[in-house]
């Protein structure tokens, strides 16, 4: 109960404070979860959204693949962003392991998946939905995917936060790649592995009550949209 | 020389269906049927359930592929402008996940001749005048059909389809809706309705078809059909018996 009370005691110090370790960690964090998810977003929404509207044979395979990528190890995926970017791989040459860049393309290959499954399988619901009325109204298939897109934005917003919350969370494929050095690629979830292994439970803990800040304003920021949409029966 | 007419000029009636097939998930629904449906005329398909009228609409929108036979629009066949000057309404309204009014200008986007006055005079011609900002898949049975009437006229068609427009609906959205097709019809759109309201069917349409198992089994005026049908399955039908 007194780790508890101290953790407690030491994340409002830390936060109330300013501390500027703190908010480094943060900050970047923030940064390297906000940037893999946008690229993610600009890859994965045009890709789920292709497999949700087009029909070609091996479709469904794809499909599979996504899906099951949406439970992969980030232990793995750490790894395998390690073999290729290290020295001796094949995108050695560039010299980014260690980075936050090594960081963001660990967190894509994580939220891709998600963005890819998930939205397909909302545009694939819309598109059945307007199929007749859109054949109806014989409109082009870009007004089309723009009426879909900005129908699902609801759900897509909802899928996009999902991609947030694994990306801030994710500690094992990061502290492969970035390898948590200090005031370069430490994070909040590098941070807490480093303390809790250091024996400083109480600040590991003190960053993890920030982290689930985090993701508790996140998670609130996603009930309400989804409140406010299935008000409106938007979704 | 060229054969197509300019889209504001085209004519798309009377329209011509020879010998006609249609098939869904390799069913026949509609097997060998040819009929007219006069210019500027309301025409009503009646016939049981299963029948294939809502297929028959379909197909005359292009929606159900032809197994056999053909369609020609004013002596033409089917084309992306024939069809644009077509609108239809479905039994079960399919409304965009928009507020009413944005569900207007969302034809307007694909629609450069309609504009948001036209959207505003349609929504409260049809009494959806104080629902702008509500969404519209909150609407009651009865609003979401008139919203879905009103989206279908903004399109300013000329032959428009009408799949069951008023089932379950209360006197007043159906004496709206009905009191729509009769303008329309005046302003010389042609217009194709199926219903099972037997009244309904006499108080608007002028021609008939009657139709069972994907069969056109009459076609005649209104007048004619329900003093005197032809066959022993409209006769049945109108007298409310199961046909088999």
């Amino acid at each position: 109960m007194n780790i508890l009370l101290e953790a407690f005691q030491q994340s409002f110090h830390l936060v109330f404070n300013f501390d500027k370790d703190l908010f480094e960690i943060l900050f970047l964090s923030l940064r390297v979860s906000l940037v893999s998810l946008l690229l993610s977003c600009l890859i994965g929404l045009p890709l789920g959204t292709i497999l949700a509207i087009k029909n070609f044979w091996f479709r469904d395979s794809i499909l599979i693949i996504f899906n099951t990528m949406m439970g992969l190890p980030p232990v793995v995926v750490g790894l395998i962003v390690y073999i290729i970017i290290s020295r001796s791989g094949p995108l050695g040459w560039m010299g980014i392991l260690y980075t936050p860049t090594a960081m963001i393309i660990a967190q894509m290959i994580l939220i891709i998946p998600i963005i890819v499954s998930l939205s397909a399988q909302i545009i694939e619901e819309i598109q059945l939905e307007y199929k007749n009325l859109f054949k109806s109204l014989v409109i082009s298939s870009q007004d089309a995917v723009k009426a879909y897109l900005f129908d699902a934005r609801y759900s897509i917003l909802t899928v996009m936060l999902a991609g947030f919350g694994r990306a801030i969370s994710e500690v094992g494929a990061v502290i492969i790649v970035g390898g948590n050095i200090d005031h370069l690629t430490r994070v909040m979830t590098t941070s807490i592995a480093l303390e809790t292994s250091k024996g400083n439970l109480s600040l590991a803990l003190a960053l993890g009550i920030i982290l689930l800040l985090i993701a508790l304003t996140v998670n609130f920021l996603l009930i309400r949209l989804k409140i406010t949409a299935k008000r409106k029966s938007y979704v | 020389m060229c054969n197509i007419k300019p889209i504001d000029e085209l004519k798309v009636s009377p329209i011509e269906i020879v010998n006609l097939s249609a098939k869904i998930n390799n069913n026949l629904i509609l097997d060998n049927i040819s009929f007219e449906i006069p210019d500027k005329s309301i025409t009503a398909i009646l016939g049981p359930n299963g029948a294939g009228k809502s297929v028959l609409l379909k197909t005359i929108n292009g929606l159900v592929p032809i197994s056999k036979g053909k369609i020609t629009f004013n002596s033409q066949e089917t084309s992306e402008a024939i069809r644009k000057k077509q609108a239809m309404v479905f039994q079960t309204p399919t409304l965009l996940r928009r507020s009413v009014l944005h569900n207007m200008e969302f034809i307007n986007s694909i629609n450069k001749e309609t504009n948001i006055l036209d959207a505003k005079f349609l929504l409260k011609r049809v009494g959806l005048d104080n629902f702008y900002n509500h969404p519209a898949r909150l609407l009651s049975g009865g609003e979401k059909q008139r919203l879905s009437l009103a989206r279908a006229l903004l399109l300013k068609p000329k032959l428009l389809l009408l799949d069951e427009p008023t089932t379950n609906l209360d006197p007043y959205s159906l004496k709206l809706i009905e009191d729509l097709i009769l303008e329309e019809s005046i302003k010389g759109t042609t217009i194709i309705l199926t219903t099972h309201d037997m009244a309904q069917a006499k108080r608007l349409a002028s021609n008939i078809i009657f139709i069972n198992k994907g069969k056109v089994l009459e076609q005649t005026e209104g007048k004619v059909f329900f003093r005197k049908p032809a066959t022993n399955e409209a006769r049945k039908y109108l007298a409310g018996e199961i046909l088999l």
